[in-house]
């Protein structure tokens, strides 16, 4: 493939995951609303569109036409770029993940992912702890108690929590051997007894998936770890005073983020997209695309479940379990893996 | 000629970093500033080829240790520095002496008979290559400096600690007869 197609070839899948990735988060939104509001025994939104399915183009008409306020003590340079960098940096991790395998359209043959990369699941990570910056400078160039506080909660508690999921998801990488996230979905394919999939949850991690899962709440900054998002505690906290389509990108990179853990855990503990596959040619190419979506979709089903039914943690719980419970057990889930492999091999 | 472009352009976006870290008067913007050097440092690992090391200064340097810097700076809220009028001695011996040591610099690279310039790709930097290296030839020094950052989390500890853990006061009724003893020394 010359350098030319491989630009246009590179530029497509960017658009077409970016278009796609937004589409699914306004459309996250409504699930959530409507998710919520049936645990709650009510109807979500009902009125605009059939079954309330054009509420998120009445969202992003009412984010545009919002009034745009500068409160007028802020820091005015970093005010503006805190939501710019939270929404970068949650749109870019985009472009390490995986969909499917390798298609040809027409003479072209591209895997379905943008690039892939062998340190692709240190890049998430590196993307994941630089995502700390857009909450820290939106606190404190908001210039408010409430949004200063909220801020220093919610970068400590994602800090925390970081270096459980990076250990949790070591003993992923010692079954697979490679950082690629092609390759650890490629080390889950087939099965054993031809029905239990080769999965990694079924490999040993199942600890680890539970603490891959709980870290990934709490740096998403969800229920039951969203204190310092909560209404009744900080107002808003680091988003207080943010109004129209600056909110709305803070709004946006939250949940671009759940999708890119949703993403994260399908690919890595439940085999990515295989799944039994049949019928024509056209049929094979789609048929792991629609495995990976309902994986993904199960995740974020399960994020807005979690939503509506836990309690939230008080903040020296939430610190006290991120330090004191998981890290011990990630620790230990390491090395317990480390020793299986090197006995076995 | 694609790989010469980024390095041109990943390096100008170091030195600006770094001249604007000099150049503005908050603190903040300095630590932002910073933070582009660090990015721009990783992708200067990844054109020579140490995937590795670029992402770990992603994630390292870029992503905790600048996050620290950031916590302190709004924490003691460090305001605009004030500028000062300069000072006679950067005049007449800091700029001179810069030049000077820049043009001798430039004269030891360029009468380098093997060429200044390492080829793209050069450092092999496979995480697998770099795991064998920190656990056979580098071991002791890699388990050296996990209890040199020991040492500091155990500073951070006491320092942060009440102050009367650090130093432990009398109970009443010793205070009582320590100053009883001191009187009847003194009377």
């Amino acid at each position: 493939m010359g350098i030319g197609t491989y630009i246009i070839v590179s530029l497509v899948k960017i658009v077409v995951a970016l278009v796609v990735l937004l589409t699914a988060v306004a459309y996250i939104v409504l699930l959530e609303r409507k998710l919520v509001g049936r645990i709650q025994n009510r109807w979500g939104p009902t009125r605009v569109g059939p079954f309330g399915l054009l509420q998120p183009l009445a969202d992003g008409a009412k984010f545009l036409l919002k009034e745009d306020l500068t409160p007028p003590y802020v820091y005015k340079p970093l005010y503006l770029a805190a939501p710019m960098i939270a929404l970068v940096f949650a749109l870019t991790s985009i472009a390490v993940i995986p969909i499917g395998n390798w298609v040809s359209v027409g003479p072209v043959n591209t895997p379905l992912q943008i690039t892939d990369l062998n340190v692709g699941l240190l890049i998430l990570l590196g993307i994941t702890s630089m995502g700390v910056y857009g909450v820290a400078l939106a606190g404190w160039s908001s210039n408010s108690k409430y949004s200063l506080l909220g801020s220093l909660r919610a970068s400590a508690q994602m800090v925390s929590y970081e270096v459980s999921l990076g250990l949790a998801l070591i003993g992923v990488l010692i079954l697979a051997g490679s950082f690629s996230l092609r390759d650890i979905v490629d080390s889950q394919a087939g099965t054993w007894w031809r029905w239990l999939p080769k999965w990694n949850l079924f490999k040993g991690q199942f600890v680890a998936f539970f603490i891959y899962l709980t870290a990934a709440y709490a740096e998403t900054n969800r229920v039951p770890f969203d204190l310092p998002e909560a209404e009744t505690e900080l107002v808003a906290g680091y988003h207080t005073e943010y109004s129209a389509m600056k909110f709305a990108m803070f709004f946006m990179a939250e949940y671009a983020n759940m999708v890119t853990v949703a993403c994260l855990a399908s690919l890595l503990f439940l085999g990515g997209w295989h799944g039994p596959v049949f019928g024509p040619n056209w049929l094979r190419e789609v048929l792991p695309i629609f495995w990976f979506v309902v994986r993904v979709f199960f995740f974020i089903f399960l994020y807005i479940w979690v939503r509506g039914t836990l309690p939230r943690f008080r903040y020296d719980q939430l610190m006290a379990f991120g330090w004191k419970v998981l890290l011990p057990l990630a620790i230990a889930n390491l090395v317990i893996t480390a020793v299986v492999v090197a006995l076995r091999s | 000629m694609l790989h010469l472009l980024l390095f041109l352009v990943f390096g100008a976006l170091c030195i600006g970093g770094a001249i604007n870290l000099l150049a503005q008067k908050h603190p903040i913007s300095s630590a932002l500033s910073l933070i582009v050097v660090m990015g721009a440092l990783a992708g200067e690992y990844l054109l020579l080829g140490a995937e590795f090391v670029a992402v770990i200064q992603v994630i390292i340097y870029a992503g905790a240790v600048m996050v620290l810097f950031i916590f302190v700076i709004m924490l003691l809220n460090a305001g605009v520095e004030e500028h000062t009028r300069g000072s006679r001695v950067a005049w007449l011996l800091g700029i001179p002496g810069m030049i000077a040591v820049g043009l001798m610099v430039a004269w030891v690279l360029a009468r380098n008979p093997a060429g200044i310039s390492v080829p793209l790709g050069a450092l092999y930097g496979s995480p697998k290559v770099i795991g064998r290296l920190l656990f056979r030839e580098f071991l002791l020094p890699f388990e050296v400096t996990s209890i040199l950052i020991l040492i500091a989390i155990m500073g951070a500890v006491v320092l942060a600690s009440p102050e009367h853990r650090r130093f432990p006061q009398p109970e009443p009724e010793e205070e009582r007869e320590l100053v009883a003893a001191g009187d009847r020394r003194g009377a």
